[in-house]
C-alpha cells in the first residue's frame, strides 16, 4: 500500500516525530511505500541542520535524514509554517533576504497542496501530533 | 467502511479518549499510542468505559513498556501490538482518525 | 491541479482558536485544499466548536482575527461544515451563537444557503465513518 505520513509537532517536545519515524520504518519493512512524509505547524523544527541534541540519545532529524537516503523518501516541510517559524532553505533565505538558511540534507521545502495532494495519492493517510 | 482511530495522550490528563470513543463505530478500531497507552490500565474509569466501548481495542506495547506499564496490567479485552502491527491496522481500515 | 481522483476529505476541528495554532493552520489546509476539487467536510467538534463564534475581537491579545477566513469557504465550494450538538450544549452555545456561513447553490439559482450543518454526534459518527482521508492538527 502507498502510505503518507503527517508529523505536526518538532522534535523531542512532544513524542509525534519519533511515532512518526518509527511507524514509517515499520511500514517500509513490510514492504509497503511511503508516498511522503509531510511536515507541519511546528513539525517544521524536524527539518532544521542546526540541532546539537545530547550523544547519549537519539538524533531525530539525523535519523530522518539517513531513513531518507536508505529509501529516497519524500520529506516535504510546509512553506508556509517554515516561514512562520524560521526554517528557511537557500532559495528562501535569498529571497526573503535573510542572512541564513538552515534547512538539514534530505528535506525540501514546498507548498501545503503537497498535504492534500498526498491525501489524494496514497492509500492511507497517518497523523502523528499533539 | 470502517476506521483506524488512534489516541495519544492520557485519558486522566485529556478527554481525547473518552471523545473518540463517543465517535467510533462498531467493526472501528482504536489503537492507544504514546500516553494514550495509560488509558489502557486496567481497574480505572477509562478501563470502564474501553469495556463497553464498540470498536475493538489495541494498545502499543514499545509505549506500555517505556512507561513502565506490564504487560498484567493491561485491561482484559485490549490487544497489545507492536509498530508492525499499527502498520497492519492502517491497512485494515479505510481511514486513519488521529485524535490529537 | 488534480487527477480523475474524487475522495471524501474530512478536517475534524476539536480545538478552541487563538490558545494555540491549530484552528489557523488548519483553516489554511482548507483553503489551499479546495483548489484541489475533493468532496471537502468539515468537522467542528469539541472545543473545535468555538472557531465558529460570532463577534470575533481579538484587539486587546494583539493577534489576527482569523474568523473572517471562514465567510471565503463558500466561494471555494466548501460549504459541508458540521457542527456537533452535543459539544454545543455541553459548551452553553446554540446556532445563534455561531457566525453564518453561506454559500450560492448554482444549481439553484444561486440561492444562498447556510454552510453550517448542526447535526448529532450520532449523524456524526455515520459522516465520519464515510470518509476515505481524515486530516487532524
Amino acid at each position: 500500500m502507498k502510505f503518507g505520513v503527517v508529523v505536526n509537532e518538532g522534535p523531542y517536545t512532544h513524542q509525534a516525530s519519533d511515532s512518526a519515524y518509527q511507524f514509517t520504518k515499520a511500514a517500509l519493512a513490510k514492504g509497503h511505500e511511503v508516498t511522503r512524509v509531510f511536515f507541519y505547524h511546528d513539525g517544521v523544527n524536524n527539518g532544521t541542520r542546526l540541532t546539537v541534541p545530547p550523544q547519549d540519545d537519539r538524533n531525530i532529524q539525523q535519523r530522518w535524514t539517513a531513513l531518507q537516503k536508505e529509501h529516497g523518501l519524500d520529506l516535504v516541510l510546509c512553506i508556509a509554517a517554515a516561514q512562520r517559524r524560521g526554517i528557511l532553505d537557500e532559495n528562501e533565505a535569498k529571497r526573503q533576504g535573510k542572512d541564513a538558511d538552515n534547512v538539514a540534507e534530505g528535506f525540501r521545502i514546498s507548498g501545503l497542496g503537497q498535504l492534500i495532494e498526498t491525501g489524494i495519492q496514497s492509500d492511507r493517510l497517518v497523523t502523528f501530533g499533539d | 467502511m470502517s476506521i483506524l482511530h488512534t489516541v495519544n495522550k492520557s485519558p486522566f490528563q485529556k478527554a481525547d479518549l473518552s471523545s473518540c470513543l463517543a465517535h467510533a463505530n462498531a467493526g472501528d478500531a482504536v489503537l492507544l499510542i504514546e500516553d494514550g497507552v495509560y488509558g489502557a490500565i486496567a481497574g480505572t474509569d477509562a478501563a470502564k468505559d474501553i469495556a463497553t466501548a464498540d470498536p475493538s481495542i489495541y494498545v502499543l506495547g514499545g509505549d506500555l513498556a517505556a512507561r513502565g506499564i506490564a504487560g498484567d496490567k493491561v485491561a482484559d479485552g485490549i490487544t497489545v501490538i507492536e509498530y508492525d502491527g499499527f502498520v497492519d491496522l492502517v491497512t485494515e481500515h479505510k481511514a486513519v482518525n488521529s485524535w490529537l | 491541479m488534480s487527477d480523475e481522483t474524487i475522495k471524501k476529505f474530512l478536517y475534524m476541528n476539536r480545538k478552541a482558536p487563538y490558545g494555540t495554532i491549530y484552528a489557523l493552520e488548519a483553516l489554511e489546509v482548507v483553503l489551499i485544499g479546495a483548489a484541489f476539487d475533493q468532496d471537502v467536510s468539515l468537522a467542528f467538534l469539541d472545543d473545535g466548536v468555538f472557531q465558529l463564534t460570532e463577534g470575533q475581537n481579538t484587539d486587546g491579545i494583539g493577534v489576527k482575527n482569523f474568523s473572517p477566513a471562514f465567510r471565503a469557504l463558500g466561494d471555494y465550494d466548501v460549504n459541508k461544515l458540521y457542527v456537533e450538538k452535543e459539544s454545543l450544549e455541553a459548551r452553553g452555545l446554540a446556532e445563534s451563537d455561531l457566525m453564518e456561513l453561506v454559500w450560492e447553490d448554482e444549481d439553484d439559482d444561486w440561492a444562498e444557503k447556510p454552510s453550517i450543518k448542526i447535526v448529532s454526534r450520532d449523524e456524526l459518527k455515520a459522516i465520519m465513518g464515510d470518509q476515505d482521508v481524515i486530516m487532524s492538527f
